[in-house]
């Protein structure tokens, strides 16, 4: 089983991605859980979102505490709240930056998996917003392997109708952008 | 069955309804709700279904007109959390004496105060004794198995009950996880339509909610008590059906892992599926532990809990809400009660906890099984408070 | 089928306590409680009917010649329809007289 934690801004969509990814999971015969950081929800604040993957039935109901994976979707957030807490000591941590991972390694004090992504950068490029959520998501898949690429799919075209399109080449761009810093 | 697909279970208890050939739903909206009510309202306005959606003014008024609309023969559903379901107290035994088959989803949240719209199970609590008939689903299928079984239940001619499911405010109503509908036709075939005692027509008078004197009040509670009582004989022969088309079966007290186990976890909801990995892990350390889940609150399952437990020495049961002033949690009272002329009674261990939204991990069970073998006393305990 | 007053054993009650013969609350005569009876004079009564209309027991009714009269069965002695009666032509009067 993976856990996943997801750190955003209240509507910068951390529910939906890991709604889509959960969905996606979902379709391909996986189990999995998608769920906010429970609590009234707040436009602007720190929040936090989950995903269990697995392979067999999931019955753990509890909150994650030593996430496989943590992610960052604002990058304003990494001053603000300890996005490593609780990051297992193999675990990987994917931040949307434009700044430079050794920098991001002495903010944190942080020496374990890294991935970077300008994942703001092209969602407004691609979509013309700088709302990274779905964008983050190509650079999960590909850091992680936890799914197919092609598995989010569906989920994303039922989430974004029209503009499914623009979501996916964002994704797909930060699927093939997001670098694994020494 | 349908396609197994990922949903979160609020939404799909809305789209379980939305399989039932209901008439009439009345909610109230506000917060601390879920989205079941906002959902079915999609479902109603998108003409999925043919039914009424009555928006009130007040949870009092959602459950006053359920209780109408049921008694014109009319299948009926309301869902409401914490407060609201507070709100709607004062109305909830009168739709159990005036035998008004109504199903309720709840999402189980703490009630005030202070204001806290976290999960626990106070809000339902506070509504034990109102006649109705009270299940705890565990997991997102059971909120859509047991939504769909509720009107067959409640409808049924030796029943007669409102009933409500309830599922944990959060932990289960905000999830996404896999799950997997019937069809409509697999529903249409368990599912009747509701054949209703008498309706309100004017071609056929009846008067319904009649006064009681003192003359005949105390014989109108037995049969209260009576016909609560006597649902569970249908409601497991109805949950046999279900099983039977659907291979999912489900019983008032189910049991993982218990035979021969010395100590035994007594949960109630979702917190059921953590408790089990628990079970797994002190299992796998050689400790004698089972787990007991009680699904059926009203009517409350005497002798399949007596059958659960028996032969176990230590019973440690999970409390998700306080008995202020009283003996420990509402769930141990009882069992107490239950057991209290056997002679080989467990020692029962009882934890409050997992109150207002204070999560339970696994490493919480493990904990409070190892801290009750130390346990000299059956006094409860409000588990994880800082002192 | 008649029914009973009270159904005589818990078995006996009818789900719901519902009550399936229409009209079974004229048994209950609550012209018992009655202190005054109403008195009408009709050489004043102008055949308004609003004794009948506001009578809250429903137990006003018209007779012969368009006039008006309460049934002592049901009439509680409230006295509505005196006060209501503009022309004056009801007046309550002690039961013991």
């Amino acid at each position: 089983m993976i856990e996943i934690r997801w750190h955003g801004r209240g509507g910068q969509g951390a529910v939906t991605s890991v709604e889509l990814l959960a969905l996606a999971a979902i379709e391909e015969g996986k189990y999995a859980q998608g769920f906010p950081a429970f609590g009234p929800e707040r436009r602007g604040a720190p929040v936090m979102a989950y995903n269990r993957v697995s392979e067999k039935p999931i019955k753990i109901r509890s909150g994650i505490y030593k996430p496989d994976v943590v992610v960052v979707l604002d990058p304003s957030l990494v001053g603000l709240v300890n996005v490593t807490d609780g990051l297992k000591p193999d675990g990987l941590l994917i931040i949307n930056t434009s700044k430079p991972a050794e920098t991001l390694r002495e903010q944190l004090k942080y020496k374990g998996k890294l991935a970077t992504v300008d994942a703001t950068h092209i969602a407004r490029e691609e979509l013309g917003v700088p709302i990274a959520n779905t964008t983050m998501l190509g650079a999960v898949m590909k850091a992680t392997k936890v799914l197919k690429l092609e598995s989010l799919n569906e989920p994303l075209e039922e989430r974004f109708g029209k503009i499914a399109n623009k979501n996916k080449n964002a994704l797909k761009r930060a699927y093939n952008d997001v670098k694994l810093a020494k | 069955m349908g396609k197994r697909i990922g949903m979160e279970v609020g939404i799909a208890a809305a789209e379980a309804v939305g399989l039932c050939n209901i008439d009439v739903a009345a909610v109230y909206p506000i917060t601390p709700q879920s989205h079941i009510a906002e959902h079915l309202s999609d479902i109603v306005h998108d003409g999925r279904i043919d039914a009424e959606f009555i928006t009130v003014e007040s949870e009092h008024s959602s459950i006053s007109a359920c209780a109408g609309a049921s008694a014109t023969g009319a299948r009926v559903y309301t869902a409401t959390s914490s407060q609201g379901l507070m709100y709607m107290h004062e109305v909830l035994p009168i739709v159990s004496a005036m035998r008004l088959p109504v199903v309720m989803g709840n999402a189980n949240r703490a009630i005030a105060g202070p204001l806290n719209i976290w999960n626990d199970h106070s809000d339902i609590m506070n509504q034990r004794d109102c006649g109705w008939i009270v299940m705890h689903a565990e997991n997102g299928q059971e909120v859509i198995d047991m939504t769909i079984q509720s009107f067959k239940i409640a409808e049924h001619a030796d029943v007669m009950l409102p009933t409500v499911v309830n599922m944990d405010g959060f932990q289960l109503t905000h999830m996404i996880e896999p799950l997997e509908f019937p069809t409509q036709a697999e529903v249409n075939k368990f599912l009747p339509d509701r054949v209703p005692y008498a309706t309100l027509h004017p071609d056929k008078p009846v008067s319904m909610g009649c006064f009681n004197m003192p003359e005949i009040f105390t014989e109108t509670m037995k049969v209260k008590d009576s016909v609560l009582i006597n649902s569970k004989k249908t409601i497991i022969k109805i949950w046999n059906e279900w099983g039977k088309q659907f291979g999912r079966n489900y019983k008032p007290v189910e049991t993982y892992k218990t035979k021969g186990a010395e100590t035994l976890i007594l949960t109630v909801g979702s917190m059921g599926e953590t408790a089990s990995v628990a079970v797994d892990e002190l299992k796998k350390a050689g400790k004698s532990v089972g787990l007991v889940k009680l699904r059926l609150w009203r009517p409350f399952p005497l002798e399949e809990l007596r059958a659960a437990i028996k032969g176990c020495k230590t019973l440690i049961v999970m409390d998700r809400s306080v008995t202020f002033g009283g003996i420990g949690g509402p769930v141990a009272t009882e069992i107490k009660s239950l057991i209290f002329h056997d002679k080989d009674r467990p020692r029962i261990v009882n934890y409050l906890m997992g109150l207002g939204g204070r999560d339970v991990t696994v490493e919480d069970f493990i904990t409070m099984v190892e801290r009750a073998a130390k346990k000299k006393d059956e006094t409860y305990e409000f588990y994880g408070v800082r002192e | 089928m008649k029914q009973k007053k009270w159904p005589e054993a818990w078995q006996e009650v009818t789900p719901g306590c519902m009550v399936f013969e229409p009209g079974s609350a004229s048994l209950y005569k609550t012209g018992s409680w009655r202190a005054q009876r109403p008195i009408w004079d009709n050489k004043k009564c102008i055949k308004c009917g609003i004794c009948y209309i506001f009578c809250p027991e429903a137990c006003v009714s018209e007779k012969e010649e368009g006039f008006f009269a309460a049934n002592l069965d049901y009439c509680k002695g409230c006295g509505i329809c005196a006060h209501e009666c503009w022309p004056q032509a009801i007046v309550m009067m002690e039961e013991e007289v």
